[in-house]
C-alpha cells in the first residue's frame, strides 16, 4: 500500500488543481499511534497508573511509585521468564510450585545455616535451572506436550516438597536473604531508597531485551512461528526450546527470593502464580502459539495486572467482582490481539 | 474496525462496572457517623450468624472447666455427661478410626502430628486407621462409607463442611459404631460426643476486647480475613464486629488476604496510604500476622496493637520487637482429645455429650511460658505436645 | 495428516478398508460379533485399559503385602463411587479437546451447577426435573459462551476458558457463601443407593460415556469433531463448519460439567461453592483425558480411553487410601504417571509415524 499523498499526482487534476499534502499529524499523536498499535497495553497501563495517581497522590512521588514496583517486581519477573516460553510456542504451568520450591528449600536450609545467604542462592538458582532442563528434555525429546509436562512437574514439585516438610514449611529466611526482596540502596539522590527488587526487575528487563535482540531471541522467535522451518535453516529447535525452559526456571527462582523476601515464608506462596505469569504475557499482545510479541509488553502486562488490582483495592471494588472484571479484561485483551493479528495479515 | 472499538468498549464497561458496583465508594460514605465507611462482607450480616450462639460462647469464656488444669485437653466446660456403657469393649485390641477433612495447612498438621502422637500413648489401641479426604467433602463421604466397613470400633469424624457431611455421619451412626465428631460440627445429635473448643465468636470477641482496650473509642482498625464464606473465620468477624460496634471501633476496611503473606502486605501497605495511619489490625488467623507487622516496618511505621494466634513466628515477632499485641488460640490440642474420648467410649466410661474446652488467649504476661524458638515458624503453641514423647523432633 | 483418517470412526486401526468387520454375515450374528469387534477394537485402541489391568494387579499385591483386602466389596464399590464425578466431567472434557480445543472453567461451571441445581430444587420432589433442565441449561449457555469467545473473537481456548473460570468464580463468590438449596430424598438416594457392591451412580457415567462416545464415533457429527480437531483448515477447506462443530463441543463439555454438578449436589445434600474446586475438576479431568490417549492438539483419541484413565487414577486413589499414603507422595506420583503416560503415547506414535512412512529409527 503506498501511501498516495507522498506525490502529487503529475498533470492536472480533474477539478484543475494541485492537490496539497494534507497536515502531517504533531508529535505528540504520531508518538501515541506508534505507542497503540505496536501494543495496546503500554496505553492501557499509562491509564491505569494515571488514575491509580489521582485515587492516591502518594503514588505520584517516588517511595510511593517505587512501593507498587516493589511489589510487582516478582510477577514481572515471572512474566519474563513465561514470555520466552511461550514464544516458542510452549507453556510452562510449573513456575508457581517452583516459586514456592525456592522459597520453602532456602528457608530449610537456611535454618541450618544461617550464615550461607549466596550459597543458598545459588542453591535455589540451580534447581530453577534444572527443572528447567527437565521440562525442556521431557518436551523435546518425548514429545510431550509441555502443557502436560509442566502439569506434571507441578504436581510433582508440589507434592515433593510438602511431603519433605510434612505439610508445612520449616525454619525461616535469615534477614540477609530477605535484603533482595525487601531491602534496598539507601540514601539514593532524589529517591529514598531503590528497592533492590527493583534493580532485579530492571537487570531482568535489561537482559531480556538485549537477548531478544540477540541471535537467540531470533531463533525463539523462529521456533515459535515455524519451527519446521526453522529446524530446516538449521536452527537448534530442541536446545532453543529447552533453553527457554531453563530461562523460565531460573527466573521462576529470582521472583521466589524476591517474594520470599517481600513476604517471609509461607506455604501457599506460589499458588496460581503461573495463570497469572501467562495472563501477564497473554495481556501484553504476545500471542499463545509464538512467534510474536516483545518481551517488553510482557512484562508491561505484568505491570497492568499488578496495577489493575492496585486500583480495584483503591477504589474499594469488594473481592468477588475483581475476578469478573479480571475475566472479562483478559478474554477482551486477547481478543483484540486476536484480532489485530488477523487484520495484520 | 468496529470489532476492535466493541471489543475495547466491553473491556472498558467492565472495568468501570467493578469501578462503580453498588459497593459504596470510600469517599462517598467517609462522612457518616458512626457506620463503616467501606463496604463490609459477611460476619453479622452472614447466614452462619447466631447471637444464641455467640451469646453462650461469650459466656463460657469465664465459666471454669471441670478436669485436671494442666491438662486443658482433657478439661470440659459445663459438660452434660452420656453413659457409653453400650459400647464397651474391655480388653483393649481395638481398631479406631478417623476420617480427616485435610492436612493441607499447618494447623491440621500439627494437630494431625499431636493425634496420632495421642494415639501411640494408649497400647488398647491396637489399630489406627487415617483417611485423608484431601478437603474434598465428596471424598470423604466416600472415606467414612469406606471406614463403616472396615470394622472399626470407634469412629471419628472431622468434617470438611458442616450440612453436606451430615448425611454421612448419620450413616455412621446407624451402623452401631461410636462416633465422635470434633473441630467442626454436624447437623446431627447423633455422635456420641462433640469435641471443641469455645468457638470463633470467643476467637474474635477476644481480640476485639484487646483492641478496644488499647485503641479507645473512635479508633481505626483493619479487619484482615482468610476466606469468605468457611464458617469458622465468619463467626470469629462476626464477634468482633459485634464486639467493635458496641464500642465505636471504626472498622475501615475488612479485606480478603486468601492466607497469602505478600498479598496481606500489600493490602496493608495500601491501607495506611488510604487512611495515613492505622490504630489496630484484627485478624482471623495468625498465618500472615508477620506480614502484617512487617508492612508497617517497611514504612517505617510503628506497629499498632495487634491480634494474631499462637503461630510461633508471630510470637517470637511480638517478643523480639516488644509489641502490643495478644493471641487468640484455636487450640491445637483438641486434636488429642477425640482419642481420648475413643478410649474412655470403648471402656464404657462416661463423656460429655458437648465437650467444650477452654480456649485460652496468650498476653504479654503468658508469652514466654508458649515461645519455643525450636520449632518452626508455622507451628501453633497450644498443641498440649510439649510433655509428649518424641517433642520436639516429631513436630520439627 | 494420516492420523486423522486412521482414528476416524470408520474400523480399527489396522483394517484395511472402510468395512465394518462384521456387517455382512447374517443380522443377529453379524451384530453381535460386530458389537464384540468393535469393543475390542475400543480396547485395543486405548492402551490405558492394559495399564488399568497392571495397576490392579500391583495395587492387589502391595496391598495384601500390607495386610489389606483389596479385593473387599467397599473397596469396589469406592473405586467406581470415586470415578462417577470426574468421570462425567472428563467425557466432556474429551470431546472439547478432541475438537482442538480445552476447558478450564469446568470446576467453577460444576459449583455453580450445584448451587443452581440444589437452590431449584429446594427440597421438592416436583421441582426435581426443572431444576435437572435448568441447570444442564445454564451449563450449555456456558459452553455457548465458552465457544463463541473461541470461535468468533479468536481467542486461545487456554485464555477463554480461564477468562470464563474467573467470571463463574466472582459470581459465585458474590452470590454464595455457603452450602445453599436442598436436594429431596430421591434424588439425594441416588447418590448412596447400590446395586451390591456397584453404586447405582456408575450407570450415570457409563451412560453418559456411551452416549457420547457413540456420538463421536458413529455419527458426522463426531467425524467432524475428529477433522477439526485433526486439522482446522483443512476441514475449512472441505467445506465443514468449523466454528459449528467447536461449539458443539464446548457445549456438550459445559453440559457434562453441569451433570457432573448435580450428581455432586445429590451425594452432599446439596450445592457449595467450593465442590468443584475443591475436586480440582479442571487440571484433574485435562490429565485423565490425556492419560487415556487422547491428544490434546486434538483429532485423536477416544472417550473408552478417558474412561479406562478415570478408573486407573481411581484405583491410585484407592490403594494410596488403603496404604494410608501422604498425600502429598501421592500427588507427586500422579504427576510423574500422567508425563510417562503421555511420553509412551507419543513414543509409539512417533514408531507408528516412522513405520507408516518408511523412515526407520535414527
Amino acid at each position: 500500500m503506498t501511501d498516495a499523498t507522498l506525490t502529487p499526482p503529475t498533470g492536472p487534476t480533474p477539478a484543475g488543481d494541485v492537490v496539497e499534502a494534507p497536515p502531517r499529524p504533531s508529535l505528540a499523536a504520531r508518538a501515541w499511534r506508534s505507542v497503540a498499535r505496536s501494543a495496546p497495553i503500554f496505553a492501557v497501563l499509562a491509564v491505569l497508573l494515571v488514575w491509580i495517581a489521582v485515587e492516591n497522590p502518594n503514588f505520584t512521588e517516588p517511595p510511593g511509585f517505587l512501593a507498587f514496583l516493589k511489589r510487582a517486581a516478582p510477577l514481572a519477573v515471572l512474566a519474563a521468564g513465561q514470555y520466552f516460553v511461550i514464544v516458542t510456542g510452549e507453556f510452562d504451568l510449573s513456575v508457581g510450585s517452583l516459586v514456592t520450591v525456592t522459597v520453602v528449600v532456602a528457608a530449610q536450609v537456611l535454618a541450618d545455616n544461617p550464615d550461607s545467604t549466596l550459597p543458598v542462592i545459588a542453591l535455589v538458582l540451580l534447581i530453577g535451572v534444572a527443572v528447567g532442563i527437565v521440562n525442556g528434555l521431557i518436551t523435546t525429546r518425548l514429545q510431550v506436550p509441555s502443557f502436560i509436562t509442566t502439569l506434571g512437574m507441578l504436581l510433582i514439585l508440589d507434592g515433593a516438597v510438602f511431603y519433605w516438610t510434612d505439610g508445612a514449611p520449616k525454619g525461616s529466611l535469615t534477614e540477609d536473604f530477605r535484603t533482595l526482596g525487601r531491602g534496598g540502596v539507601d540514601d539514593v539522590p532524589g529517591l529514598e531508597q531503590l528497592p533492590w527488587s527493583v534493580v532485579v526487575f530492571l537487570a531482568v528487563g535489561v537482559g531480556a531485551v538485549l537477548l531478544m535482540r540477540a541471535n537467540l531471541g531470533k531463533q525463539f522467535m523462529a521456533v515459535g512461528d515455524n519451527d519446521r522451518a526453522a529446524g530446516l535453516s538449521g536452527v537448534p529447535v530442541a536446545r532453543v526450546r529447552t533453553i527457554a525452559f531453563v530461562l523460565s526456571g531460573g527466573l521462576a527462582a529470582v521472583a521466589g527470593i524476591l517474594l520470599g523476601g517481600f513476604a517471609g515464608v509461607s506455604a501457599q506462596v506460589g499458588d496460581g502464580l503461573e495463570f497469572q505469569a501467562i495472563t501477564a504475557v497473554v495481556l501484553g499482545g504476545v500471542v499463545l502459539g509464538g512467534g510474536r510479541g516483545s518481551v517488553v509488553a510482557a512484562i508491561a502486562g505484568a505491570l497492568t495486572l499488578e496495577a489493575l488490582f492496585t486500583l480495584l483495592n483503591l477504589l474499594g471494588v469488594s473481592g468477588a467482582l475483581e475476578d469478573t472484571v479480571e475475566g472479562v479484561i483478559i478474554i477482551a485483551a486477547v481478543a483484540f490481539a486476536a484480532f489485530r493479528l488477523r487484520s495484520d495479515r | 474496525m468496529r470489532k476492535r472499538r466493541w471489543i475495547a468498549g466491553i473491556a472498558a464497561a467492565a472495568l468501570l462496572a467493578g469501578a462503580c458496583s453498588d459497593d459504596s465508594d470510600d469517599t462517598e460514605a467517609s462522612g457518616d457517623d458512626g457506620e463503616e465507611a467501606a463496604d463490609i462482607q459477611g460476619g453479622l450480616d452472614s447466614e452462619f450468624f447466631s447471637q444464641e450462639e455467640m451469646d453462650a460462647q461469650l459466656a463460657m469464656r469465664d465459666m471454669e472447666p471441670e478436669g485436671p488444669a494442666d491438662k486443658p485437653w482433657e478439661q470440659a466446660i459445663q459438660p452434660t455427661y452420656v453413659d457409653t456403657a453400650q459400647y464397651a469393649q474391655p480388653g483393649g485390641g481395638w481398631k479406631v478410626c478417623f476420617s480427616n477433612a485435610a492436612t493441607d495447612n499447618p494447623w491440621r498438621q500439627v494437630g494431625f502430628t499431636t493425634m496420632q502422637a495421642e494415639a501411640a500413648l494408649h497400647p488398647e489401641i491396637a489399630e489406627f486407621t487415617v483417611l485423608d479426604a484431601e478437603a474434598s467433602d465428596d471424598k470423604q463421604i466416600s472415606d467414612i462409607e469406606s471406614l463403616t466397613g472396615q470394622g472399626c470400633d470407634a469412629l471419628i469424624v472431622s468434617p470438611n463442611t458442616t450440612a453436606t457431611l451430615t448425611p454421612a455421619v448419620e450413616e455412621a451412626c446407624a451402623t452401631g459404631i461410636p462416633v465422635i465428631v470434633f473441630d467442626r460440627g454436624v447437623n446431627t445429635d447423633c455422635p456420641v460426643t462433640f469435641i471443641k473448643p469455645i468457638g470463633g465468636y470467643a476467637f474474635g470477641a477476644d481480640a476485639a476486647e484487646f483492641l478496644v482496650d488499647e485503641v479507645g473509642e473512635g479508633g481505626k482498625v483493619l479487619a484482615l480475613r482468610i476466606l469468605p464464606g468457611v464458617d469458622v473465620l465468619e463467626t470469629r468477624f462476626a464477634g468482633a464486629q459485634q464486639i467493635f460496634e458496641e464500642n465505636g471501633i471504626e472498622l475501615v476496611g475488612a479485606e480478603f488476604t486468601e492466607g497469602d503473606a505478600a498479598n496481606t502486605k500489600s493490602i496493608v501497605s495500601d491501607y495506611i496510604a488510604r487512611e495515613g495511619e492505622l490504630d489496630g489490625i484484627w485478624m482471623d488467623a495468625g498465618a500472615t500476622a508477620v506480614a502484617a507487622i512487617e508492612a508497617f516496618e517497611d514504612e517505617g511505621l510503628d506497629v499498632p496493637p495487634i491480634s494474631g494466634e499462637d503461630q510461633q513466628d508471630f510470637l517470637q515477632k511480638w517478643n523480639d520487637d516488644e509489641l502490643t499485641a495478644v493471641a487468640p488460640t484455636y487450640p491445637t490440642y483438641q486434636w488429642r482429645t477425640p482419642v481420648i474420648a475413643a478410649v474412655k467410649i470403648l471402656n464404657g466410661e462416661q463423656v460429655p455429650e458437648a465437650w467444650n474446652l477452654p480456649q485460652p488467649k496468650i498476653t504479654e504476661e503468658t508469652l514466654p511460658d508458649y515461645l519455643n524458638p525450636e520449632m518452626g515458624p508455622l507451628f501453633y503453641a497450644l498443641c498440649g505436645c510439649q510433655e509428649m514423647p518424641g517433642f520436639p523432633e516429631n513436630w520439627q | 495428516m494420516s492420523d486423522t483418517v486412521r482414528d476416524a470412526p470408520t474400523g480399527s486401526p489396522s483394517s484395511n478398508g472402510l468395512e465394518d468387520p462384521g456387517a455382512r454375515s447374517g443380522a443377529t450374528r453379524g451384530r453381535a460379533s460386530a458389537i464384540v469387534g468393535r469393543t475390542r477394537d475400543a480396547f485395543a485402541a486405548t492402551p490405558i485399559w492394559a495399564a488399568l489391568v497392571g495397576i490392579v494387579g500391583i495395587g492387589w499385591v502391595v496391598v495384601t503385602l500390607d495386610g489389606g483386602t483389596f479385593f473387599a466389596s467397599g473397596n469396589l464399590t469406592n473405586i467406581l463411587q470415586r470415578s462417577v464425578a470426574l468421570g462425567i466431567v472428563a467425557v466432556g472434557q474429551t470431546v472439547a479437546i478432541l475438537a482442538g480445543s480445552l476447558d478450564l472453567s469446568v470446576s467453577y461451571l460444576i459449583s455453580l451447577a450445584s448451587l443452581v441445581g440444589a437452590e431449584t430444587m429446594d427440597g421438592r420432589e416436583s421441582m426435581l426435573v426443572p431444576a435437572i433442565l435448568l441447570t444442564l441449561a445454564v451449563g450449555a449457555a456456558v459452553g455457548l459462551a465458552n465457544g463463541l469467545v473461541v470461535t468468533k473473537l479468536r481467542v486461545n481456548p487456554f485464555i477463554a476458558t480461564l477468562g470464563m473460570a474467573l467470571i463463574l468464580r466472582g459470581y459465585i463468590e458474590n452470590n454464595y457463601d455457603r452450602p445453599t438449596g436442598s436436594v429431596p430424598e430421591s434424588w439425594e438416594s441416588f447418590g448412596y443407593t447400590r446395586m451390591g457392591p456397584i453404586p447405582v451412580s456408575i450407570f450415570l457415567f457409563a451412560g453418559v460415556a456411551l452416549i457420547v462416545g457413540t456420538t463421536l464415533r458413529r455419527t458426522r457429527f463426531g467425524y467432524h469433531v475428529y477433522a477439526v480437531g485433526g486439522d482446522e483448515q483443512v476441514s475449512v477447506l472441505s467445506g465443514l463448519r468449523t466454528h459449528r462443530v467447536v461449539i458443539a463441543a464446548h457445549v456438550i463439555c459445559s453440559v457434562c460439567a453441569a451433570l457432573t454438578g448435580l450428581f455432586l449436589a445429590s451425594r452432599l445434600g446439596s450445592g457449595t461453592p467450593r465442590v468443584g474446586t475443591d475436586g480440582g475438576y479442571d487440571l484433574e479431568s485435562i490429565a485423565a483425558v490425556v492419560l487415556g490417549g487422547t491428544a490434546l492438539a486434538g483429532g485423536r483419541g477416544r472417550v473408552a480411553g478417558t474412561v479406562g484413565a478415570v478408573l486407573v487414577l481411581a484405583v491410585l486413589d484407592n490403594v494410596f487410601n488403603q496404604l494410608e499414603l501422604d498425600p502429598f507422595l501421592k500427588q507427586a506420583v500422579r504427576g510423574v504417571v500422567i508425563i510417562a503416560a503421555v511420553a509412551v503415547y507419543a513414543q509409539r506414535r512417533k514408531g507408528r509415524q516412522q513405520v507408516a512412512t518408511g523412515t526407520a529409527a535414527a
